[in-house]
């Protein structure tokens, strides 16, 4: 499958601290370029800290402590006090769906209209194809000017993910983003995405252990703030696991 | 079948007797308002009349019309909100959306919320102390118009902090994901949805400014002129000076006068009013979540 591993971000002894307790301590971690790498673990383990880190939305927080370094590429992301280039080139997709309060099209331009875009032809390109990426183009087509609010919780997360892919990202990450979509259109996604790897990475984090399965190169098993088990998915689905807890968790017992 | 016990009965009544009290005393709420305006009206309209509005005051204030006094609150209301409105979005802004939440920070939200509860005749003092004698603006039109705005800052930065408050964090977070700036996420996001809020605030102080008598009695306003303000650095008559002027300090007014005076301020601040809830409802209707 993937036959030379580079290394696309390297997380080195990361530490996030929101005031009293440690929600990440020490972690290690690499991020392969072309890999989809699945994150699980139960509530409250850190995994969407771990992802805010990633394009540094924790600047915004500010009673977050972060020590330790995060490489992309070779180079820090905390390099630069200017965040907006890196975030320009990692996607998000939070939890909870967020139309902006314009229109659908609008909403799908806006990263590359911020970004100084301003070709009409190219915005028009980049709505239809993100929107086919994200399976949402054939229930909108016709209603491109209407307002994004106005949707559905399902589309309006799927828009979420057409808004992320906006920007042509590096790296693509992934909080939940199946909470409020229906099976058939998860599964739409999950092959657009399983087509997306051949050219980006994308780090995923799910509470549904199948689709970490069905759908993750590797998988790792985060528990307070740390990782327990980190492997390709065909050695850690199949019981060679560090900890016994993954393998509890994976089963159903734990978590 | 099922009967309504005597606990349910007794707790329909009781439901209608509450919704009764409570429309009463909305009612009376509204009454005083209706008084006022419908005396004013009684008592006034005789003197009514497009040369009340237009024509100077003449015979030492006892005849003619009041139309400086109309020019005047005009320029006084015009510049102050020209100087407030800016200051206050900006201060707001920058509270809002980029500052810190620390000791600084809350100091100065809480002078703020001081400023708002500052007598007029306070604001009078400090306009006549800062702007007339120490900046050397002397009695003017600017002086009385920058006390103004000082006045209204703390109720257009307050409504301003509130309705970008009410815009979802969500949104912002979801601009900065796609890689937009601060500046560009307030631009794009923040203050579009905004706006409806800031603008009632803003013509909510208009209202204010066009009524106050105090603030603007040591810095600006003239008794009586006899021409009309020239430039931002002339002295100006103003309707609520006016009003009390010839009220209290002239002797000879027709008794319609000071009626027909209140009832044209009235009107102005009620119409100013009912700009900001209709701009407030024509907003509501665009808005977009």
């Amino acid at each position: 499958m993937v036959t030379k591993m580079i290394k696309k971000i390297e997380i080195k002894n990361l530490t996030v601290n929101y005031g009293t307790k440690d929600v990440i301590s020490n972690l290690n971690l690499d991020i392969y370029q072309n890999e989809i790498l699945a994150v699980i673990g139960p509530a409250n383990s850190g995994k969407s800290s771990l992802l805010k880190c990633l394009n540094r939305m924790q600047d915004f927080n500010p009673s977050a402590r972060i020590s330790g370094d995060i490489l992309m590429d070779g180079e820090s992301i905390f390099k630069d006090e200017d965040s907006t280039f890196l975030r320009r080139r990692i996607g998000m997709v939070s939890p909870l769906p967020v139309g902006l309060p314009m229109s659908i099209k609008e909403n799908v331009t806006y990263a590359p209209r911020m970004a100084g875009c301003k070709d009409a032809q190219e915005l028009d390109f980049i709505v239809e194809d993100c929107l086919k990426k994200a399976a949402l183009w054939d229930e909108v087509k016709d209603r491109l000017d209407s307002l994004a609010t106005k949707l559905s919780g399902g589309q309006q997360q799927r828009l979420t993910i057409a808004r992320a892919l906006s920007h042509h990202p590096e790296v693509l990450c992934l909080d939940e983003f199946s909470i409020a979509i229906d099976p058939v259109t998860t599964m739409k996604i999950e092959s657009v995405l399983s087509e997306l790897k051949k050219s980006i990475t994308i780090v995923m984090v799910t509470n549904v252990i199948n689709q970490a399965k069905r759908l993750g190169d590797r998988t790792a098993m985060m528990l307070n703030g740390k990782i327990l088990d980190i492997d390709r998915n065909e050695n850690l689905f199949h019981g060679q696991v560090n900890d016994l807890r993954t393998k509890q968790y994976i089963e159903g017992f734990f978590g | 079948m099922f009967r309504p016990s005597n606990h349910l009965i007794l707790k329909e009544i009781k439901e209608k007797k509450l919704k009764n009290l409570l429309s009463t005393v909305t009612f009376f709420l509204f009454l005083p308002a209706l008084i006022i305006m419908l005396w004013l009206f009684v008592k006034g309209s005789s003197a009514l009349s497009l040369d009340f509005l237009f024509m100077d005051p003449i015979e030492g204030m006892t005849a003619g019309g009041i139309f400086p006094t109309i020019v005047g609150t005009f320029w006084l209301v015009i510049i102050s909100v020209l100087v407030a409105c800016p200051l206050g979005v900006i201060a707001a802004i920058y509270l809002s959306e980029y500052a810190k939440d620390n000791t600084l920070t809350r100091i100065i939200r809480l002078a703020i919320l001081n400023l708002a509860g500052v007598p007029s005749i306070v604001h009078a003092l400090f306009g006549l102390g800062a702007f007339v004698l120490f900046l050397k603006m002397g009695t003017s039109i600017l002086a009385a118009s920058l006390t103004l705005s000082v006045m209204n800052l703390p109720v257009i930065i307050t409504s301003t902090l509130e309705s970008l408050k009410a815009v979802p964090q969500s949104y912002r977070e979801a601009s900065w994901n796609v890689g937009a700036s601060r500046l560009q996420t307030i631009r794009h996001i923040v203050l579009p949805n905004s706006i409806p809020g800031i603008l009632t605030g803003v013509v909510f102080s208009v209202g204010r400014s066009a009524g106050e008598t105090a603030a603007i009695l040591f810095t600006g306003v003239a008794f009586y002129l006899p021409f009309l303000p020239q430039s931002v650095f002339d002295q100006c008559m103003s309707l609520s000076m006016h009003l009390f002027t010839i009220s209290t300090q002239v002797v000879g007014v027709p008794d319609a006068y000071p009626y027909a005076t209140a009832l044209v301020l009235i009107l102005l601040i009620l119409s100013m009013n009912s700009l900001a809830v209709a701009l407030r409802s024509y907003f509501r209707t665009r808005r977009k979540w």
